[in-house]
């Protein structure tokens, strides 16, 4: 039998230890008791794209920040006819939304307004994008100035001769409150100009829909996308230093990347070292401001602060040029079958209809670049700065008492921040102990198992009643979220045991043993010719997809980032299964069809992943001739 | 002057002569030379028939016999015909050019692990032309098996240039006998696993970005003849992605019955009827050379093609037919031309339609 519904989040019990879990975050953020009518009224899907694990109290920031600055774009700057922002929630600790509509009567009003203001955007597209420019890295400037160090014993000399009359306490205090402002501002960048990357897609989109009914969703996102964008270039980067590395004949001195110091000191001293060390030096700034992570979570690993992640890359990349290997990313390849498909679908049009494709795909690959290009400057680079100083300000307060753990400071809401701050310098001013360190630590150490309890259950990908179709634009295109995945969801798929279907977000038809991926710290288990399998992907996991035969995922569209990735590499991906990575065992073997996006497990096929990988695989071939098309793995 | 050759394989490089080839063998060899993969054979050519009718000293006889024939007296071009082809059938074919016969069987043959039946079909210079649907009236056998009987059947096929029928169509639409002659093909039977056509393009809608496929088990005529309900597939020509499937109830095929050396009507079980009678990987292989199709003749086609059993995987797909799509491409297209223009309005006006708001 299938259901109809989803479960209400009111008839959904925390997992056993997590009970009191809505404490955690702030009233606005869950779902209150007396508001149970309001909220069944509405369809929740979960956004574990973003979001895909429990979100710790200071967390909530990156939630708060960019999906109510989604929403302001839509609602406030451009006035998006049909659609205003995004409704969230925190249930058991796992995102929801909820988009909201325009009433009717609003609908029409906002038509003259929108094309105005995004009008305006789109005429002066260029030089608005250069100012952005200036104004998110002037941001990034601001926050990497800020820092959070200990009050010292007493108010320096200078400060109290010069009659400055403040002390290092209102410092403090307002660097936080900068940390947070500037974050919320660089937030808003972010969607000054995505919404509108949206839309001009949209509506090419809709276009080749109506001209080629039934035209696979894939083929206009071929036809838009760049190849060559500023979110594949620290991948890049680390390519151009694995050759360098070769062609300078520094490859053995890559033997224990995992300490940094040890293996750049060595670099430094080689022949050629320097000349190695300075391209190192080069790249890093800014282009190592880059994640394993999606920059939503404190724990998210920053190349820059973990040196030894970009350099295990980059000894990978030498060990694969060193057999021969091409490891750039088959761009010319890339552009040629972009080109094709666009004239072959224009050689189809009549001459009035190409006027009108070849226009909304000029401004579609015009702004596209954009919707992908953000992502480096505020998920990696902004989110970089701004968890770093976080950091930094958890562990001052560890170190004065307040949490035992670096990471306490995080099971704290950003209010709870401040209030500890105005304890911690009140207990300065007075020359009192503060009364954190007697509060906090138990708390902290509550807060962590309910956490933790949380964590050991998997979100519903809804809740309440779905609607009949999906329309919203930005729901269907940002998450993928299609009448069909919803049915899916509800168990009303039709298809067979052992199969899984979701997008078909890049062509191709490749197999091979799964490796299940939950976490970026897995990343390192990823094997040649392995097909990844994850709830989601980030962008920075980059370079294992070199490697990599084919990509599944629970969640994500056409525009998901293992589609754009996998798009780009050429090779298939499946995407938005809904469940395919808690279903699917590491070493099971995997057909992934892009084309038609399905994924099958190949009974009584079980891959010994404890073979050496290469040989294990050529074994494979060898029982199976198993034929790979469309992969460059 | 050197003369004609007498043998010319579908896959040769000489030019499709059609005085040489006739029709038939003339287009599988223009297919054939496209890289469309056409049930591979040969033909006997023109010259290979006039070779024979001279060295069997009868060229002078059967103007004699034709000469002022009347279409309308059936019983005198009944006559005529009996003696025609007894004429022809009674000559033996000389020894050098039976030899070559052989050769070219044998060639054939050693292409298939196996033994395999093969068609012989005539291919009359006549055929095809402009104002002379001249198909069919002359005569194919099927299922030959062994050069004895191969050979006794190409000698039938030039007896069959004076079939009563080719007779009495030639007289009533004044074609000359002077230079008439006839070419035979000899090609590998189709022993089709499935078949089917293919349109490319939605002949529903007119859409030039689509392939429709459709296919059923067995040989192909059941599909053309709309005997059997076939899984309708449609491919996007572009991206060669399949966009939609619907499953047909294909409930009879035709396959060859070998005791009987002739075609049966099966009826497909259950369960072979409830899946698609092809694969993906086949679909894309249809779809692919339809494409081609298109592609070189420069118009949207309607090909007939067929898996067969005997090849291996990667080359068991033919192309039977492929002819210019007659039926959409003639009406006089009005496409309802979408809302078009580009920039803020058509964005608006997109949003809104997303929406459902306008």
């Amino acid at each position: 039998m299938t259901e109809k519904s989803f479960p209400s989040p009111y008839d959904q019990a925390p997992a056993a230890g997590a009970e009191g879990w809505k404490n955690l975050y702030a009233y606005n953020l869950v779902f209150q008791d007396n508001r149970r009518e309001v909220e069944e009224g509405k369809f929740w899907f979960c956004d574990s794209q973003h979001w895909p694990t429990v979100v710790k109290p200071f967390e909530t920031i990156g939630l708060e920040f960019s999906v109510s600055c989604l929403g302001q774009y839509n609602t406030r700057h451009l006035l998006i006819p049909p659609a205003n922002g995004i409704e969230f929630r925190l249930h058991n600790g796992y995102l929801f939304m909820s988009p909201v509509g325009v009433p009717e009567a609003e609908v029409a009003p906002r038509v003259p307004e929108f094309m105005a203001r995004a009008g305006h955007y789109f005429q002066n597209w260029d030089t608005l994008l250069e100012q952005w420019q200036g104004k998110i890295r002037g941001t990034i400037d601001e926050l990497g100035a800020l820092s959070f160090d200990a009050l010292p014993d007493k108010v320096d000399i200078n400060d109290v001769t010069s009659g400055k009359g403040t002390g290092p306490n209102n410092e403090l205090l307002a660097q936080y409150d900068q940390l947070i402002a500037l974050t919320y501002r660089a937030w808003q960048y972010h969607f000054e100009f995505l919404n509108l990357g949206y839309v001009a897609y949209l509506d090419f989109f809709s276009y080749c829909k109506e001209v080629f009914p039934g035209i696979p969703d894939q083929a206009v996102a071929k036809m838009v996308q760049g190849v060559d964008m500023e979110l594949f270039r620290p991948d890049d980067e680390l390519k151009k230093l694995a050759k360098l590395a070769v062609e300078l004949d520094l490859t053995g001195l890559f033997g224990q990347t995992h300490n940094p110091e040890a293996t750049l000191d060595a670099i430094a001293n080689a022949p050629h070292g320097a000349e190695w060390i300075a391209a190192w030096t080069e790249a890093k700034d800014p282009w190592f401001n880059f994640t394993v992570g999606n920059g939503f979570y404190a724990h998210d690993k920053y190349w820059m602060d973990h040196l030894e992640l970009p350099l295990g890359y980059i000894s990978d990349y030498i060990g694969r040029l060193q057999t021969g290997q091409t490891i750039d990313r088959p761009v010319a390849e890339l552009v040629a079958e972009r080109d094709r498909i666009s004239e072959e679908y224009c050689e189809l049009l009549s001459p009035e209809q190409l006027a009108a494709f070849e226009g909304k795909l000029g401004l579609a690959r015009q702004v596209y670049p954009y919707v992908e290009n953000h992502n480096f400057y505020i998920e990696h680079w902004t989110m970089g700065v701004f968890w770093r100083k976080a950091r930094q300000l958890s562990e001052m307060l560890q170190a004065q008492g307040f949490w035992p753990e670096a990471d306490g400071m995080f099971f704290l809401r950003r209010d709870e921040v401040r209030e500890a701050l105005f304890d911690y310098v009140t207990g300065w001013a007075v020359g009192a102990p503060a009364i954190g360190p007697d509060y906090w630590p138990d708390e902290v150490a509550r807060r962590r198992v309910i956490v933790d309890a949380l964590q050991s259950e998997r979100p519903q990908p809804a809740l309440n009643t779905p609607p009949a179709v999906i329309t919203e634009p930005f729901t269907l295109m940002l998450w993928g979220i299609t009448s069909d995945q919803i049915k899916n969801w509800l168990g009303d798929s039709d298809a067979p045991e052992g199969e899984f279907r979701g997008m078909a977000a890049s062509s191709g038809v490749a197999e091979g043993p799964a490796r299940v991926i939950s976490s970026s710290d897995q990343l390192s288990e990823v094997r040649e010719g392995d097909i990844l399998v994850a709830p989601v992907t980030a962008p920075s996991w980059g370079p294992i997809f070199g490697k990599i035969r084919a990509t599944v995922t629970d969640i994500g569209g056409m525009m998901s980032h293992a589609a754009i990735v996998c798009r780009e590499y050429g090779m298939p991906a499946v995407t938005g299964t809904g469940t395919a990575s808690s279903q699917i065992v590491t070493g099971q073997w995997l057909r992934v069809d892009g084309n038609n996006g399905t994924v099958t497990v190949v009974e009584g096929h079980v891959h010994d992943v404890t073979l050496a990988n290469d040989a294990a695989i050529q074994l494979e071939q060898a029982i199976d001739g198993t034929v790979l098309e469309g992969s460059h793995a | 002057m050197t003369h004609a050759p007498f043998i010319q394989f579908f896959d040769s490089v000489d030019a499709p002569l059609h005085d040489l080839l006739g029709g038939k063998c003339a287009s599988l060899v223009a297919l054939t030379q496209a890289g469309m993969p056409v049930p591979p054979g040969f033909a006997i050519t023109t010259a290979a028939y006039d070779a024979f009718i001279d060295a069997a000293g009868i060229r002078a006889d059967i103007h004699q016999l034709l000469d002022g024939l009347d279409a309308d007296d059936i019983a005198e071009v009944d006559r005529v015909s009996a003696q025609l082809r007894f004429e022809i059938e009674s000559r033996p074919v000389p020894a050098e050019l039976h030899a070559l016969f052989v050769d070219a069987y044998h060639a054939l043959q050693a292409r298939f692990r196996e033994p395999v039946p093969v068609a012989v079909r005539s291919s009359a210079t006549a055929e095809d032309l402009p104002d002379a649907s001249f198909a069919g009236q002359q005569d194919t056998y099927l299922w030959l098996t062994g050069i004895d009987d191969v050979a006794a059947h190409i000698h039938r096929c030039w007896a069959s240039l004076y079939t009563s029928r080719a007779i009495t169509y030639r007289l009533k639409n004044n074609i000359p006998n002077e230079g008439l002659s006839m070419a035979v093909a000899v090609q590998k039977m189709v022993n089709a696993r499935a078949a089917g056509v293919a349109i490319t393009m939605d002949p529903t809608t007119g859409d030039r970005s689509k392939i429709v496929i459709e296919a059923a088990y067995g040989l192909g005529e059941l599909v053309v003849s709309g005997l059997v309900t076939p899984d309708n597939i449609t491919v996007d020509k572009i991206m060669l992605m399949v966009v939609k499937r619907v499953l047909g109830d294909k409930h009879a095929e035709l396959v060859p019955d070998p005791s009987t050396k002739a075609l049966a009507e099966l009826e497909v079980s259950a369960e072979r009827r409830a899946q698609l009678s092809i694969s993906e990987t086949e679909i894309t292989a249809i779809a692919t050379i339809a494409k081609k199709a298109e592609k070189h003749f420069k118009c949207p086609q309607d090909i007939e093609w067929a898996l067969d059993r005997d090849l291996p995987d990667g080359e068991n797909l033919l192309l039977l037919q492929s002819r210019p799509e007659t039926v959409f491409s003639s009406k006089a297209q009005t496409p309802v031309t979408p809302a078009g223009g580009f920039g803020i309005e058509s964005i608006t006006r997109s949003l809104m339609v997303q929406a459902g708001k306008a």
